[in-house]
């Protein structure tokens, strides 16, 4: 098998294996383990594992101040800089603040991303040139993927509070507004869907990505889909117990778990799929989304020559001091009317 | 030296698709004409450096150390607890791709380990296998290998193909900078014996007399009062520079192309003409008469050791302030670490400027402002006498370097006075994917201009040549403007190769054709002694057949 096939075969088989796990635990009445213990267990690694690597980073220190610059820099008072460069280049921090929310909110990196390609040209010498044009799909992509996945998140917690919380009930109808199907069709489950199926189909189709693929990408885009389809199978074709699972979900966030006997197993294989994401969260890629917040060049104002950057670990080191320099050249250097400290 | 092919020999060849064979399993192609050759020994005992050694690329054996595998893990564990860039950098990356057709290296040899993302992967896969617990147990699927004598070949050659540009580090939607990963990695390389021997002889150089040249203290002067003395062939005017003068204003420092080498020195007349049409009080060093840093291509230490002469220099001299030259790289180093290397800078003064009294705000820390900047101010408040005719003859467009641009952010500076000495209408732009902040390198910077590489060099520099291409054929561009001394070594070659009608030009050059003296002489050439368009007998003789 080559690199590819390893790689997109151990992630398929994995997440396949998560969902049989899970079908057969519940058919062996596993059900404590797997609606109360796993539950817990995934939460507990999820929030130890993103704080201690969150730690971990941040134990070691920003020597440098090296942020990218991606516009012009404060300079001389007439050179006016509208308020796009200046979050680009931010050089206080209320800009960085809004550079960062930019960063993270919508993504402004990949929203300036171009695609590059060779096209034959006769005309010109060299038989071909290069063209580059402005390539939102990427960026299109990720925010419908990432807004689509907050939503649902958020849209859940109707299981997990009562009363149910306003504005949850809000999003709720909104994200149902089409009023298509019954029950209401989510807009954000179909979005999220086809999201990841665009961010997969192009990790899959484009030779280049293909190419540097591995199973650790494969796995969390195959493990959300098959979040996804098993929540939309729950909500749409194997109608699950809402009161019951609200019971689950009640039970297990006010430490007082109960187990409903009418839970499908389907249900556990969605529940289980998802703590397998928590849980694996921490030891990931997805450690991306805390990790933004730290990155040395998007996170520090752009102000090194007026405010003093201090690297913790500064050392003095050995450099050619003038007097060996002019001890070595006095001579010449006389001669030629240059200046020196001693005369011999 | 490796024949070149001709660029309708290179093109055709260029394809993006990945090889069939999977990256771990594909070893480098060291073909003569892309890579550099490792250093010298000599240069290696001359600073210290560890391991020297006679080398060759080719030979299977590298005389690595004996113990050279626990070296570079220990260095690896070492910097990942200095530097929370490489950590998190090595971390966080999804392989979204964004950055993989923003490396002009990648764009110019199809290689696809140059994309930026894979070329850290080269890094990371050994970070896995020895720092992870997952890539200690799952080893290949998990995206880990081990380190090997390959893997460090690997590391040598991708990692010198790599400008430290930062373009990939634009579009990462993390922000993670293969530039940094790469001068580390060039760090662990440099700890077991492995550098590339243009970069070492030029720290060599610079670390005991004071440019890369090697030129000692006479030769620079010569150098310099060499070029004073065509600008008054020239002009008329007698430009005549101070050496080490103490109690002089400011300290001047350019990087050594702009005296050694055309066309730089072009760019070095145009500022002495600047300086001397001010009255400047300023002084140039022997001792620092190096602003590029060699020595940060090569480690973030030597970087500092070299840069140490600057700020020595200035508190030896007793000036008020630092004015720097056109440089990209040298800016990037004094931008981003000087201050914190060797802050605070207590010993000299917040700058400002004694013709117009602007202080400048932007550098009253490091107390050092970019040539571009003290020259706009000029313009702006009308000290400068100037005559845009002069420039008539070159139709510009203008290179934003990769390091000011994206590691500092100076891009208006350079256009404003771009706009005040040339014609109206004879300043334009290349397409706005290929410049500013998103402007594609030369291709040879960070120490890898050497002549062993060149076919690597005119593949990476083949985004921005086509670029250059684009704007001459469409508008005439006839010159490529630049504020980095790399790039006007650098440029040359590129363009001969790619697009040979059009040259290079810093843009103090383009300052000192414009100025007008009161006590000059007729012109009638630019400081090239090319003709100008519209004066001396050329202009009579047009005038003739106009009647």
């Amino acid at each position: 098998m080559d690199f590819f096939k390893r790689h997109f075969f151990v992630a398929l088989s994995a997440v396949l294996g998560l969902i049989i796990i899970a079908y057969v635990g519940v058919q062996g009445n596993l059900q404590l383990l797997f609606g109360v213990v796993v539950p817990y267990l995934a939460a507990l690694i999820f929030l130890e594992g993103v704080i201690y690597r969150v730690i971990q980073w941040a134990r070691s220190p920003v020597p440098f101040r090296i942020p990218t610059t991606a516009a012009q820099g404060r300079s001389l008072p007439w050179i006016k800089r509208n308020l796009g460069e200046k979050l680009d280049n931010p050089a206080d921090t209320p800009h960085l603040i809004g550079r960062m929310a930019l960063e993270v909110f919508a993504f402004r990196s990949l929203f300036r991303n171009l695609r590059t390609e060779l096209v034959k040209d006769p005309d010109n010498p060299e038989g071909a040139r290069l063209i580059h044009w402005s390539y939102k799909w990427l960026w299109l992509g990720a925010i419908a993927f990432h807004y689509a996945f907050l939503v649902v998140i958020l849209r859940h917690l109707r299981f997990f509070t009562e009363p149910t919380m306003g504005v949850v009930l809000m999003l709720d109808k909104m994200d149902g507004f089409f009023q298509f199907f019954t029950p209401a069709v989510y807009l954000s489950g179909v979005v999220l869907v086809a999201a990841v199926g665009y961010l997969l189909f192009r990790r899959i189709t484009n030779p280049t990505l293909r190419y540097i693929s591995l199973a650790a990408d494969y796995f969390p885009l195959l493990l959300i889909l098959a979040i996804g389809l098993t929540g939309i199978l729950l909500r749409y074709f194997f109608k699950t117990d809402i009161v019951a699972v609200k019971e689950l979900a009640i039970g297990l966030v006010t430490l007082h778990p109960k187990l409903p006997a009418n839970l499908s197993a389907l249900f556990y294989v969605h529940l289980f799929l998802v703590c397998a994401l928590f849980a694996y969260f921490p030891f990931s890629k997805l450690m991306h989304a805390p990790g933004v917040f730290m990155s040395p060049t998007r996170n520090l104002t752009c102000n090194n020559r007026w405010v003093m950057h201090v690297n913790p670990w500064n050392y003095p080191v050995k450099f050619h001091s003038y007097a060996e320099y002019e001890d070595t050249f006095r001579e010449p250097m006389i001669e030629a009317g240059i200046p020196v400290e001693k005369e011999q | 030296m490796a024949k070149v092919p001709t660029p309708a020999e290179l093109l055709p060849g260029l394809s993006y698709e990945p090889p069939e064979k999977g990256w771990m399993d594909v070893k480098p192609d060291f073909r003569p004409g892309t890579y550099c050759n490792p250093a010298s020994p000599k240069w290696m005992e001359w600073i210290n450096y560890p391991y020297p050694a006679a080398r060759s690329v080719p030979d299977d054996e590298w005389a690595l150390p004996q113990d050279w595998k626990e070296i570079v893990l220990q260095g690896m564990d070492d910097r990942l607890k200095r530097f929370r860039s490489l950590k998190l950098f090595f971390d966080i990356c999804v392989r979204c791709g964004a950055c993989a057709d923003k490396c002009h290296f990648f764009l110019g040899t199809g290689d696809p380990k140059n994309m930026p993302v894979l070329r850290a992967e080269l890094l990371r896969s050994v970070y896995r296998r020895y720092f992870k617990t997952i890539g200690r147990v799952l080893s290949e699927i998990a995206g880990a290998r081990d380190l090997t004598e390959d893997v460090i070949k690997e590391w040598f050659f991708y990692l010198y193909q790599c400008t430290i540009c930062r373009r990939c580090s634009l579009f990462c939607p993390y922000g993670i900078d293969m530039a940094e990963m790469t001068l580390l990695g060039r760090e662990l390389l440099a700890s077991v014996g492995l550098n590339i021997d243009w970069a070492m002889a030029s720290v060599a150089q610079c670390y005991d007399k004071g440019s890369h040249i090697g030129a000692p203290p006479q030769a620079f002067k010569d150098m310099v009062d060499f070029l004073a003395e065509e600008n008054e062939r020239v002009t008329g005017i007698t430009t005549t520079p101070s050496y080490n003068r103490k109690g002089a204003e400011v300290l001047f420092v350019m990087p050594s192309g702009d005296y050694f080498a055309d066309p730089g020195t072009f760019t070095m007349m145009g500022y002495l003409l600047l300086f001397e049409h001010i009255g400047l009080d300023y002084t140039l060093s022997t001792y620092a008469a190096e602003g590029g840093n060699f020595g940060w291509f090569i480690s973030h230490e030597m970087g500092k050791r070299l840069n140490a002469k600057i700020y020595a220099e200035a508190k030896r001299l007793g000036v008020k302030w630092i004015l720097g030259g056109e440089c990209g790289h040298m800016w990037r180093v004094c931008n981003q670490y000087m201050s914190t290397w060797w802050g605070p800078v207590d010993f000299l003064e917040k700058p400002v400027s004694p013709i117009t009294g602007t202080r400048f705000e932007n550098a009253t820390v490091h107390k050092m402002v970019h040539i571009s900047e003290f020259t706009a101010d000029l313009i702006h408040h009308g000290k400068l006498n100037l005559d845009p005719q002069r420039n008539a003859h070159i139709k510009l467009t203008f290179h934003d370097s990769c390091n000011t641009a994206r590691g500092m952010g100076i891009l208006e500076e350079p256009r404003y006075i771009i706009n005040n000495v040339l014609p109206e209408g004879n300043f334009v732009e290349m397409p706005p994917n290929t410049i500013r902040e998103k402007a594609f390198c030369c291709g040879s910077s960070s120490g890898i201009n050497a002549n062993e590489n060149m076919e690597l060099r005119m593949q990476g520099g083949f985004p921005r040549a086509n670029a250059v291409r684009f704007v001459h054929e469409k508008y005439g561009v006839n010159h490529l403007g630049c504020i980095c001394a790399l790039d006007r070594a650098t440029l040359p070659t590129l363009l001969e190769y790619w697009v040979p009608e059009v040259g290079i030009t810093g843009i103090s050059e383009l300052v000192g054709n414009a100025l007008i003296f009161p006590d000059e002489i007729e012109r009638t050439t630019d400081l090239r002694d090319r003709d100008l368009v519209g004066f001396g007998e050329l202009a009579e003789e047009a005038g003739e057949e106009e009647e």
